[in-house]
């Protein structure tokens, strides 16, 4: 068993108002920024996890999402995994 | 004619629906969400808050507290469950209510009087209002903005399921009278049975003229009749 760090992507679902990324693309275009066509603000959650394989600790991580971490109505995810050090203990 | 009130660490209107639920002559107790029983009542009401201090996103780490599961299924069963503010986002996390609640079009929390339309007057929560009347209550919220796909907006339209809409003093529902940005101006939902409610206004802040407003009072007085008239039959 391995020890992975899995990056975890929330996302607003496309086409869902997202009034954060509104917000900051507003303030955005007011310094000046005039190239940014849109701004959507999601989170990220970094886990530790313990798994055979990389695909094993993203597939773990899926269900999480499925349950917990993320809202099917409104939310996309994401999951990378990536080897974290040694060997876990 | 009991009615459990689920608390949670962080919920805060628990004593309001207490109260509430005591002056429209029910008998209220408060069941504390590591209970993994009812206690027999005839009802449920998850009150508002910021329960588990809305982490992650509101209801949803409250919607695995060990309470839960009973209320999932009483709920099920067809037993009466009323979600206020917060509690509305955990019957929606829970997936009692379909769609969810988004963070206020605004970005600012909202906590003023609002105006709602009853459309509804036949559900087993709202029999004692009137059909299009105009109730005046309280809201007090964050992410109150009633979001859910097209079809299943059009499922709730179709069939009659959107109980209250933000509207002006007239009754009209507009967009200037729409505190949160909610879809179809929408402040209160039931599910397709009829015995889920929630809604995001606070009826249990408006229970007493020395509050404001008596408008929420009826939603408990119904509720109550109901399981009275349950009691008879």
């Amino acid at each position: 068993m391995s020890r992975f760090t899995v990056e975890l992507l929330v996302t607003p679902r496309p086409g869902l108002l997202d009034p954060q990324g509104k917000a900051i693309h507003h303030a955005l275009s007011s310094l000046g920024y005039d190239a940014v066509d849109e701004v959507r603000v999601g989170k990220a959650i970094y886990l530790e996890v313990t798994a055979a394989t990389p695909e094993a600790a993203r597939e773990r991580v899926e269900e999480m999402c499925r349950k917990l971490l993320a809202n099917p109505v409104t939310e996309d995810f994401r999951v990378t995994a990536s080897q974290n050090g040694g060997a876990a203990g | 004619m009991n009615v459990a009130i689920i608390t949670f660490p962080g919920s805060n209107c628990d004593q309001d629906c207490h109260r509430s639920v005591d002056v429209a002559g029910g008998s209220p107790s408060y069941v504390w969400h590591r209970e993994t029983s009812l206690g027999g009542a005839d009802a449920v009401i998850v009150p508002g808050g910021f329960a588990h201090g809305d982490y992650l996103r509101p209801g949803a780490i409250a919607r695995f507290s060990p309470i839960m599961d009973a209320v999932i299924d009483f709920a099920r069963g067809g037993g009466l469950v009323v979600g206020i503010c917060n509690g509305f986002q955990v019957l929606c996390e829970a997936g009692l209510l379909p769609g969810a609640l988004l963070r206020n079009e605004s970005l600012r929390f909202q906590s003023h009087d609002c105006r709602m339309r009853v459309e509804r007057a036949d559900t087993v929560y709202t029999s004692e209002y009137r059909e299009g009347q105009v109730i005046r209550m309280p809201l007090s919220h964050a992410d109150g903005n009633y979001y859910a796909d097209p079809e299943t907006l059009a499922e709730l339209e179709d069939g009659g399921r959107v109980v209250f809409r933000y509207c002006d003093a007239g009754g009209a529902v507009s967009d200037a009278a729409n505190p949160n940005g909610s879809l179809n101006n929408i402040g209160g939902i039931v599910n397709e049975r009829g015995n889920v409610l929630g809604m995001m206004p606070h009826p249990d802040r408006a229970f007493d003229p020395a509050l404001g407003s008596v408008d929420g009072l009826p939603l408990f007085t119904s509720l109550v009749g109901a399981l009275a008239r349950a009691e008879v039959a």
